[in-house]
């Protein structure tokens, strides 16, 4: 019953790199809002980059969440 | 896990393929026509509908007319923009991953289970978006080598590096290479599978709390109600988002093969 325990626990702990994804996403999407305020001109073209920034940025939230599914049903 | 959960749902059921005709077993595998199978036919049949009623080439577009033309307009601007007009060849295989990708996503989203019916999500299983995935990487190598012959392996060293630095980067590079299939696939499976399980827990708290008595149904099942609607919502903007990143990420990758940096 401990590998059980433990298995729960470390899929929770999983759940951390989950919220540093979230973190990290927000601060793509606020540098990049903050960016688009100053220059909305410029905003446009941009776009491409911001969508690159972000699912990199993701990713790392997923393979966490990967973690977690393979902990809990693999 | 079943039993974990304590109640019987069981969020991770509906990933489950099941086979619906016919079973052919040649050494030992199975063959048959799966629940997978039909809603990536079922996928095909919207794109097709949806593409030959604005595929009618009137001088002044209708709505529908207007709408293809936009999702066709859309992928030749990211091509032409990411990779230059060299792009424009690759512009039928981007916007076939991309509108079926979009199309399989938003099938396995619509709420048809009131209807007693399975939605069944394709891309939520690696192995679909694996073999997309592995496409876009083999375009990648064909074209790499044939335009570029030995000289593509210049793109696992940047432009100026110092010498002493070019075996790390060219290892760093060669790895970062290796693994763009495994992201390009990961992101999209994981993303549809996060966003299913999620709205499946939401729901089965919604069914428990209204069981429990009229208490927990006000205090659960309301709230988590109302946060299942802003999840279908979002993950109706991810289902667009991931099949544009697919595209985005494709296209770069064909950007390193056609033109190296």
């Amino acid at each position: 019953m401990e590998v059980e325990a433990a298995r729960l626990i470390g899929a929770g702990l999983a759940a951390i790199g989950a919220g540093a994804a979230a973190a990290g996403v927000g601060y793509i999407w606020g540098s990049f809002l903050q960016g688009a305020l100053r220059n909305p001109e410029a905003a446009n073209g941009e776009q491409a980059r911001l969508y690159i920034g972000f699912a990199v940025t993701e990713l790392l939230g997923l393979i966490a969440a990967v973690i977690g599914f393979i902990l809990l049903f693999g | 896990m079943a039993e974990a959960e304590g109640s019987g749902i069981d969020p991770m059921h509906q990933f489950q393929i099941e086979p619906l005709y016919g079973a052919w077993d040649p050494a030992g595998g199975s063959i048959a026509f799966t629940n997978s199978t039909l809603w990536m036919l079922l996928a095909l049949a919207a794109v097709w509908i949806f593409m030959l009623g604005g595929m009618r080439r009137e001088l002044v577009p209708g709505r529908w007319q207007m709408a293809v033309e936009s999702v066709t307009g859309f992928i030749d601007d990211l091509l032409v923009r990411n990779v230059g007009p060299a792009g424009r060849k690759y512009v039928p295989y981007i916007f076939t991953i991309f509108i079926f990708i979009l199309f399989a996503n938003l099938l396995g989203l619509m709420p048809i289970g009131v209807l007693g019916l399975h939605p069944f999500t394709v891309t939520s299983h690696i192995l679909v978006t694996g073999v997309m995935a592995v496409m876009s990487f083999l375009i990648v190598l064909v074209v790499g080598f044939w335009k570029h012959k030995l000289k593509f392996f210049t793109l696992f060293v940047p432009h100026g590096t110092p010498l002493p630095m070019v075996p790390l980067l060219f290892c760093i590079e060669l790895v970062s290479f290796m693994v763009r299939p495994f992201s390009l696939a990961l992101r999209l499976f994981i993303a549809m599978t996060a966003g299913h399980v999620l709205l499946k827990v939401f729901a089965s708290f919604f069914i428990q709390g209204i069981n429990a008595g009229p208490e927990y149904g006000l205090m659960v099942s309301l709230p988590s109600f109302a946060l299942m609607l802003f999840v279908s919502a979002l993950e109706i903007l991810i289902c667009g988002i991931q099949a544009y990143v697919f595209a985005l990420l494709s296209a770069l990758y064909i950007n390193d093969a056609e033109n190296l940096h």
